[in-house]
């Protein structure tokens, strides 16, 4: 049984449908990457599947329908999402942030775990008394990384982490992913267009296209494709 | 001197009931991001309600106590169905907006119907005692007052910062969807933070009526000082509601005594010009921070 399980999902804005069908899978402890382009649907994707949107089709977690059900239930469950363009609480310091990312958790270990986070991010530590929204786009997309896994999820969803970032933080961002995904036995779904570096972390990929899937397998497969090499890699 | 050091008393006096009613705005606005034009009449009728316990024999600081309770039922009730409903403020400001006025409208006609117009005397809080501070009169009321907001600035300032659901209230305050995110339940904090507001405006209306009388029009005269308050604290700042409070009760005392032309009949006049002056110099007041939206 797969971690998380979607099937014929449909989804989309009031009555324009971006979603037409999906099927995807993410196992237990797996880095699975969700390739697409602008508009392809892959933040569609994401925010149907933490209850940002409506949508229908099965989503079963650990077996279980969450379908309908709102983010704060499903953050409970164990789902935390990094939104695009990061989602930091801007007006709160670092430190409120990732003790918010705690907020559904009720042990005592929450300053031990920000402790954690800190040594991760050393940057996050020497900034802990500072407003998020004073940081640059790199250090907030950590401390929205640090903040979605303060809640010890299962799955951690992540909508384009690379967006709006220069290259050398992009990568040290995916690294620090698969170090997560490695350490902590955190599974990790990850939508992005930057295919190369999405690719270098992850066991399986898929490639959306206007709201299907078109394409899919190991990393190593997708990576091989002819299609996929044109479109994402930017190779002939 | 002693003439000075009275008026600035005064001015304290009215400046700590300013800024209780701009926290309760303030604390609205961060919430919703909306103007509540009804915080003064929610007060208002919570005030009538207090009177009738005390007419009841009910001690003022109980019945007080339990208008504030009261109260911040109401107020989580008035957002959970008059407001949300209606949608969000960044789309929909202007029905909003008029909620909020029908709000204004209602509660006022209401307790003119079910009280009348005529000018009741209620209880003060802190007794009618007073003591002489260097040739100024200052009265218990006036000490509770000021005392009153201190202790609820002090509440606020320890919910806000070290409490978890204070932790919730700031982060709805500058991120909703995020906050959705991380499991906050955004709906219950929007509740409670109206509610806060309500009965910090329940115990204003008490302070008020106890300093003046109890009429349906209690609140309407001190609106437009309160409003100024607000604006010149910065609308999104408790902080800044309690210095403009205090800032806008000293200087209509101040302006209405010491400048001739003005007096008592335009101080109110002086208050629209602070507000005027604030929006062209410093709009987003003195603590506020300056909204910058990206297009």
């Amino acid at each position: 049984m797969s971690l998380l399980d979607v099937r014929e999902l449909h989804g989309g804005y009031g009555q324009v449908k971006v979603l037409h069908g999906l099927d995807f899978s993410v196992g237990q402890g797996e880095v699975v990457v969700i390739l697409g382009a602008n508009g392809a649907g892959k933040t569609t994707t994401i925010r149907a599947l933490s209850g940002m949107i409506a949508s229908s089709g099965d989503i079963l977690f650990e077996g279980k329908s969450i379908q309908g059900q709102r983010p704060e239930q499903l953050c409970k469950l164990g789902i935390a999402h990094v939104p695009q363009g990061r989602g930091t609480i801007t007006d709160l310091t670092v430190e409120d942030n990732l003790r918010l990312g705690a907020y559904v958790r009720k042990d005592k270990d929450i300053d031990a775990d920000i402790g954690i986070w800190y040594d991760i991010f050393p940057r996050l530590g020497e900034r802990r008394a500072q407003l998020a929204g004073q940081m640059s786009g790199g250090e907030q997309q950590m401390l929205a990384i640090a903040r979605a896994a303060m809640a010890r999820p299962k799955l951690l969803l992540l909508d384009e982490p690379s967006l709006g970032l220069a290259p050398l933080v992009t990568q040290e961002v995916f690294k620090q992913l698969a170090d997560i995904n490695r350490d902590r036995g955190t599974t990790l779904l990850v939508v992005e267009q930057n295919a190369n570096l999405a690719l270098s972390v992850a066991d399986r990929a898929y490639v959306l296209e206007t709201g299907a899937i078109i394409t899919k397998g190991t990393a190593a497969e997708v990576g091989a494709d002819e299609a996929v090499r044109r479109a994402y890699l930017g190779i002939d | 001197m002693d003439e000075l050091l009275q008026q600035l008393v005064n001015g304290f006096s009215n400046g700590a009931v300013y800024a209780s009613l701009a926290l309760s705005l303030v604390l609205v606005y961060r919430a919703s991001g909306l103007l509540n034009f009804a915080q003064g009449e929610m007060a208002m009728v919570a005030t009538y309600g207090a009177w009738e316990l005390t007419e009841r024999d009910i001690p003022v600081a109980v019945a007080i106590a339990i208008a504030m309770a009261g109260s911040f039922v109401f107020g989580a009730l008035i957002e959970r169905l008059l407001i949300r409903p209606v949608g969000d403020a960044e789309t929909h400001a202007l029905p909003l907006t008029i909620v909020t006025i029908g709000g204004f409208i209602t509660l006022n006609a209401f307790a003119q119907w079910r009280w009348g117009t005529a000018v009741r005397s209620f209880p003060p809080l802190f007794g009618n005692g007073k003591i002489t501070v260097a040739g100024a009169i200052i009265t218990h009321q006036v000490i509770g007052t000021v005392a009153s907001l201190l202790v609820v600035v002090g509440l606020l300032f320890l919910l806000f910062q070290k409490t978890k659901l204070g932790l919730a209230i700031r982060s709805v305050s500058s991120n909703v969807e995020s906050s959705r995110l991380v499991g906050v339940p955004v709906g219950v904090v929007l509740m409670v933070s109206w509610g806060i507001a309500a009965a910090i405006g329940a115990l204003a209306g008490g302070l008020v009526a106890g300093n003046q009388d109890l009429s349906p029009f209690m609140m309407q005269f001190i609106l437009v000082s309160v409003f100024a308050s607000a604006t010149l604290g910065g609308f999104d700042s408790p902080l800044g509601a309690v210095v403009g409070g205090l800032l806008v009760g000293v200087f209509e005392v101040l302006i209405g005594r010491y400048v001739g032309i003005v007096g008592t009949d335009l101080a109110l006049g002086a208050t629209f010009v602070l507000i005027l002056g604030v929006l062209v110099v410093r709009p987003q007041g003195l603590f506020g921070t300056a909204k910058v939206r990206r297009v």
